[in-house]
């Protein structure tokens, strides 16, 4: 047991596996002499040679497509894009082929690839690098799509993507890669995915939130003390969603406030929304509230934190579905 | 400080026999007379298949079909120089090389007559199912071939494109990747000068389509695609070449679509009438045909035999195609992930209520 931050906690899920499975080979934009620009791969191209830990062109397409053809030709690849504002090139590829392989091909081939991605804002980042953009990945058939939010969790979720069958769209908030350390097992161990996490129980409303804005959330409940009965829940996969853990949390307290940085329409909030809609609507009390970014760009630092849902907009959404109790 | 040249290029332009099937022996690669007939055989069965491919879908019995007449040597004479190991990645208008391949024939008529079954099993040829969106297949060969090579393996890939996919980023971002990382990878273009009705002037001022394999440091040459034996030459070098790990090739065979873009395009729109009667008579299977004929080892009555065998074998496919049926609901869904979860399954159930209605 050791105290990581997320980064080091990531590097030791990616050298683990990669000592237990040597069909696990890591791409990217600088990832090996580098140790990539967040230093997540930092000595993985020394442990493991340039067969393993591929330094690629600057051209995120052929990555992606690549790592399909490595996939079905029996390897593990694991592509780091630099930041997910730069993913789109490759967007394509997820779409038009990554998805679609098993589908296509009844099953004969598939791609067994994790598209790790460093993601979100709260870090003063240059244009671009700040956006949420997970609800694209998890609309498109044929992907998963795993955020964690601390560093064990991190090494766990990464690890049981590694060992997926299937694609992974593994996105890192930005914000926690060095902002928490934690205790994190030295050994390996997996986390299953498809599975949210009941962070803290409660009576009387059902939170649900996920990556960086679960910290945002904690702190926000900390603040409302003990005057309700908070239900926690850490989605930890957003596709396949754990519909089963939110419907009987939701059935049981009949309040829920959702809390994600993406933009407030479409998105993971939405698809929540419809689910307790269809499954546990006459058990609420109160209407559904949301806690979101909002449907703009994010703004340049200097009005990022007016648009990354706060402490404040997550406590009075709560005191609005507890409204008249 | 002088200014002075620093890198300088040429592009080879290779042809073995000309329009009236006479070869120029001192460039004729080392092929036996029975390898050349079984060529001009699956060129044939590739012609008849898209001819009825065609009519199927006339009569309402298949989707729409890119049909492929005319480019059956700039595919086949690439095709044949693949081992079994090696793999291919097809774009969409190569089935006389395919059926060479082994593939069978009720797998394209699946296909096109809208069956996913049709692409399963792409192992067993090592060939990968159509690719539609234009370009996006050439990073997958890519991936392949390095997986080849990490492999230290002696396979490898060899992947087909039009020549609107020369204009798409994936071309390019794949021939660099295969550039630096000396992959075992063929790319082929198969130059038909027109990308639905898009003309080679208006898709690029390159002279050639392999001058921009030069860029990427990728041995390149330009081929007649309708001889061949020159895509047969220019292929087995690129073939031995990744062989012995030395990397990439690009080769253009220039050649000409003798039909529409697919079932749903009527080309009269922006190709002429003479410009088509001009490359009829380049005719790539009517071109074998002499060549076999001047060498005496085909006649009229094999030819006749020929026929009748290759319209066995369609009809033969075409009801094991159409025996098949419509495929089960369970693979829509069953497909999805190795297992199915929670959303999927509650879907297929509900999808399952009103199957049929």
């Amino acid at each position: 047991m050791a105290k990581l931050n997320m980064v080091q906690a990531i590097n030791q899920a990616l050298r683990l596996e990669m000592k237990r499975n040597d069909n696990i080979i890591l791409l990217g934009e600088d990832v090996g002499v580098d140790g990539g620009v967040f230093r997540v791969t930092d000595g993985l191209l020394q442990e493991f040679g340039d067969q393993r830990v591929i330094d690629t062109p600057l051209a995120e397409s052929v990555l992606i497509g690549a790592s399909l053809g490595l996939g079905m030709y029996g390897f593990r690849p694991v592509v780091e894009i630099q930041f997910s504002g730069f993913i789109y090139p490759g967007f394509n590829q997820l779409i038009s082929h990554v998805a679609r392989l098993r589908n296509r091909t009844r099953g004969s081939l598939s791609c067994p690839i994790v598209v790790r991605s460093p993601y979100g804002g709260g870090i003063r980042a240059l244009e671009h690098h700040s956006e949420s953009m997970e609800a694209l990945f998890a609309h498109i058939p044929g992907l998963k799509v795993v955020i964690p939010s601390s560093p064990s969790q991190a090494k766990g979720l990464l690890t049981s993507s590694m060992r997926d069958p299937d694609p992974v769209i593994f996105l890192e908030p930005l914000r926690l890669y060095r902002a928490i350390k934690e205790d994190v097992p030295d050994e390996d161990f997996a986390i299953p995915l498809g599975k949210a996490k009941i962070v803290q129980s409660g009576k009387d409303v059902t939170v649900i939130s996920y990556g960086a804005m679960l910290w945002v959330t904690q702190k926000a409940i900390a603040q409302i003390g003990y005057k309700y009965g908070v239900e926690l829940i850490d989605l930890q996969t957003i596709k396949p969603l754990d519909v089963e853990t939110i419907i009987a949390s939701v059935k049981k307290t009949g309040r829920c406030v959702i809390v994600h940085e993406a933009p407030r329409s479409f998105g993971v909030g939405a698809e929540i929304v419809s689910q307790i809609n269809e499954k546990a609507l006459y058990d609420l009390h109160a209407p559904v509230e949301r806690v979101a970014g909002f449907d703009t760009i994010v703004p340049y630092y200097k009005n990022e934190l007016k648009y990354i849902p706060s402490e404040e907009r997550i406590i009075a959404a709560i005191e609005k579905v507890m409204e008249g109790i | 400080m002088p200014r002075k040249k620093i890198a300088e290029f040429s592009i080879d332009y290779l042809q073995v026999m000309d329009e009236g099937g006479v070869v120029d022996q001192s460039l004729m690669p080392n092929i036996s007379d029975a390898q050349i007939t079984e060529f001009y055989r699956y060129m044939v069965l590739g012609r008849v298949f898209d001819e009825k491919l065609f009519s199927l879908q006339r009569q309402g019995r298949i989707g729409t079909f890119p049909q492929a007449k005319g480019q059956e040597a700039a595919n086949l004479g690439a095709i044949a120089c693949l081992k079994k190991d090696d793999w291919l990645v097809p774009s969409y208008r190569e089935y006389a090389g395919l059926l060479y391949r082994g593939v069978p024939l009720s797998r394209f008529i699946l296909v096109f007559s809208g069956d996913e079954r049709g692409n399963s099993h792409p192992e067993t040829y090592r060939c990968l199912p159509y690719c539609i969106p234009i370009g996006s297949q050439l990073p997958h060969a890519v991936g392949i071939a390095l997986g080849m090579k990490l492999k230290k393996e002696k396979n490898v890939a060899l992947v087909f494109m039009g020549d609107g996919a020369t204009s798409e980023g994936d071309f390019h971002e794949a021939l660099n990747f295969a550039g630096v990382f000396k992959v075992p990878c063929i790319f082929v273009c198969q130059n038909n000068q027109y990308a639905i009705s898009t003309p080679i002037s208006k898709q690029t001022s390159s002279q050639t389509i392999a001058q921009k394999g030069i860029a990427y440091g990728i041995p390149s040459i330009k081929v007649d695609g309708n001889d061949i034996f020159a895509v047969y030459a220019a292929a087995q070098e690129a073939v031995s070449r990744a062989r012995e790990g030395n990397g990439p090739s690009l080769i253009e065979a220039f050649t000409y679509r003798l039909c529409d873009h697919t079932t749903s395009d009527d080309s009269k729109k922006y190709r002429s009438q003479e410009e088509i009667a001009q490359w009829e008579v380049k005719n790539p299977i009517a071109r074998l045909r002499k060549f076999l004929e001047s060498k005496k080892i085909w006649t009229e009555a094999q030819e006749a035999k020929l026929l009748e065998e290759c319209s066995i074998k369609i009809e033969s496919a075409i009801k094991e195609a159409e025996d098949l049926g419509i495929p089960p609901l369970d693979h829509m869904f069953g497909y999805m992930y190795q297992e199915m979860d929670q959303q999927l399954n509650e879907q297929f159930h509900y999808s399952k209520k009103f199957e049929g209605k």
